[in-house]
């Protein structure tokens, strides 16, 4: 028996299970599945960029799946580029926008970015560009008065989050974009609006961003496909080479059944999008408060009340070191995550959390939890049962040491 | 969230984070000390009772502001040195702790460094506190697993200071 085989026996199935790591992976929706799964075994399987009838097919496949995804956006479907992630979406937007640009060497990303953003960004130093980064508030909103005094006519690109994936700060994109634009037209604008598709309205027919990550799995359509959205007239580049494809941008072999699993993903989540939206920020609003009224000193991150997304539940329990308390939730079976330092590769705590200022003790002991549509009002009353008894023993290990 | 890594724990991790054995503060100590910092999120106490004529271990305690191998490290270890002389105790590796718990993934074996610092920090703080002549097991010098505590500790400050400047800006 390999070591895993023996930690997941020891450990056993918890008799009752609550998945609220949406953030860190997500199943598929049941319809999106069926969707699917004629794409792999039956039909629409050809290269559209082929000319045969399987090619035609599936190109034809190929308007109509981008048309439903581009409608809630209300963007052209011709300005939507399909990546396998929302990774290599802000990869793109960053790499394929500074590859045909020679002028132009700032780019401004705000603090609590995903590291997506983050790093890609400051990959480019060795290209000579300069990368500025925004502070955020103490609720994780990107600080618009320094963003105005770092723009200038040597800016290349802003990018700022939609929604922060960690503590669920939506940010004022809008705004951010006004002020870009009325120093400069010509300076870019890219959102990653990874965690608010589907989440809040989004209309760049109307908030004309440049450009804008979107992503499939965090609405339970497959992992594996993700998209980028340029606005008409903006020069990009690919950022890495392949064969002749319709995604000239992301060039490969197409995958049709994830773009079909994306696009009914796309299709339910807007279909409810109001009924889903309630739900979560209702189960939401039970935990987030059930939790801080039942649990003795914790501290919630991120903004309350309106600028929070509707499914993020992010809390420090003081005296609580974070990864104990992800493996004693998951012996509840409850699956959930944290930014403290002993779950990441440096040791550090999670910069979102550094970045609006939690002291490392207060990082450490946080537990990231999303409300998803799939989970029921019995399984939070489970949650919020069982995690005063699993803070308690986390805490009595800690004793009596002071922090 | 930041970069993970997967952490494949042994079985016998997770059977000690579930039970740690030798877990709570110890009242009548004969002596205590504690290594890490809540900065890095890794502190453990160590509490050792002994039978000072022979000094003899006859039990040991923790508490542990960790992970769960930090958890289970310094668990490991007090059953370990249970009834052991300090001598046979200094003796002990964070390679055995490793060992005994059925390895660390390596980015963890700090936290068996950081336990092994804590134990070796509690009986230097013995011979200290009593004001007895040195051992000639007990080197002068601090040993690997010490100065890894104390360089935690200084990674803390360092963290702290950087909080500092934080909070100032604000």
């Amino acid at each position: 028996m390999s070591n895993i085989e023996g930690l997941l026996k020891q450990h056993g199935t918890p008799e009752k299970e609550v998945y609220l790591d949406w953030e860190n992976g997500s199943v598929v929706d049941k319809e999106v599945y069926a969707e699917m799964r004629p794409f792999y075994l039956e039909r629409t399987f050809g290269n559209p960029a082929i000319t045969h009838h399987m090619g035609w097919e599936t190109l034809d496949f190929y308007m109509k799946a981008k048309t439903k995804i581009a409608k809630p956006l209300n963007i052209d479907p011709q300005a939507l580029a399909l990546t396998h992630s929302f990774s290599e979406s802000n990869n793109l937007a960053i790499k394929g926008i500074a590859k045909l640009n020679k002028k132009r060497k700032k780019i401004i990303v705000s603090e609590a970015e995903h590291l997506s953003v983050i790093h890609t960004a400051k990959s480019m130093f060795s290209d000579q560009y300069k990368v500025e980064i925004i502070p955020v508030s103490n609720d994780g909103t990107m600080n618009l008065d320094i963003l105005q005094e770092r723009i200038d006519n040597d800016t290349l690109l802003v990018s700022l989050q939609a929604i922060n994936h960690e503590i669920g700060t939506i940010q004022p994109v809008k705004e951010a974009l006004e002020i870009v634009k009325d120093k400069d037209d010509s300076i870019l604008f890219h959102t990653d609006a990874t965690s608010a598709f589907g989440r809040i309205p989004l209309d760049y027919g109307k908030v004309e961003v440049d450009l804008a990550t979107i992503n499939s799995n965090r609405i339970l359509g497959p992992k594996g496909v993700a998209g980028l959205y340029i606005k008409d007239g903006i020069k990009i580049k690919s950022i890495y080479e392949g064969q002749l494809s319709l995604e000239i941008l992301s060039p490969d072999v197409e995958n049709p059944a994830l773009l079909a699993g994306f696009a009914k993903a796309v299709e339910i989540q807007f279909n409810r999008f109001d009924e889903i939206k309630n739900h979560t920020q209702n189960l939401r609003d039970k935990l987030l408060y059930g939790l801080q009224t039942s649990i003795e000193r914790t501290e919630i991150n991120g903004p309350l009340g309106e600028r929070r997304a509707p499914d993020n539940v992010n809390i420090s329990y003081l005296g609580c070191e974070g990864e104990a308390l992800t493996v004693e939730c998951s012996m509840n079976g409850i699956y959930v995550s944290s930014g403290s330092a002993c779950t990441s590769r440096i040791l550090m705590p999670s910069h979102i959390l550094t970045a609006i200022g939690r002291k490392p003790e207060e990082a450490h002991g946080s537990l990231l939890m999303k409300i998803n549509r799939l989970n029921t009002e019995e399984q939070i009353e489970y949650v919020l049962e069982r995690m005063p008894k699993i803070i308690k023993r986390i805490r009595s290990i800690t004793g009596g040491i002071e922090l | 969230m930041s970069s993970r890594i997967p952490l494949p724990y042994a079985p016998r991790v997770l059977e000690l984070f579930q039970n740690p054995q030798n877990l709570g503060r110890m009242e009548d100590a004969t002596v205590y000390a504690a290594a890490g910092s809540p900065a890095c999120g890794d502190m453990i106490a160590f509490y050792l009772k002994l039978d000072e004529p022979n000094a003899i271990i006859i039990k040991s305690s923790f508490e542990s502001y960790g992970c769960a191998s930090n958890i289970a490290a310094a668990s490991q270890l007090t059953i370990m040195i249970e009834n052991k002389s300090l001598e046979e105790a200094w003796k002990i590796t964070w390679s055995d702790v490793s060992e005994a718990l059925g390895g660390l993934p390596s980015v963890k074996t700090h936290c068996g460094s950081l336990a092994v610092g804590a134990l070796r920090r509690a009986i230097r703080t013995y011979y200290k506190e009593k004001e007895l002549k040195l051992p000639n097991w007990l080197p002068e010098e601090l040993s690997k697993d010490e100065k890894h505590a104390l360089e935690e500790e200084a990674l803390a400050e360092k963290l702290a200071k950087k909080y500092k400047l934080l909070e100032k800006r604000d």
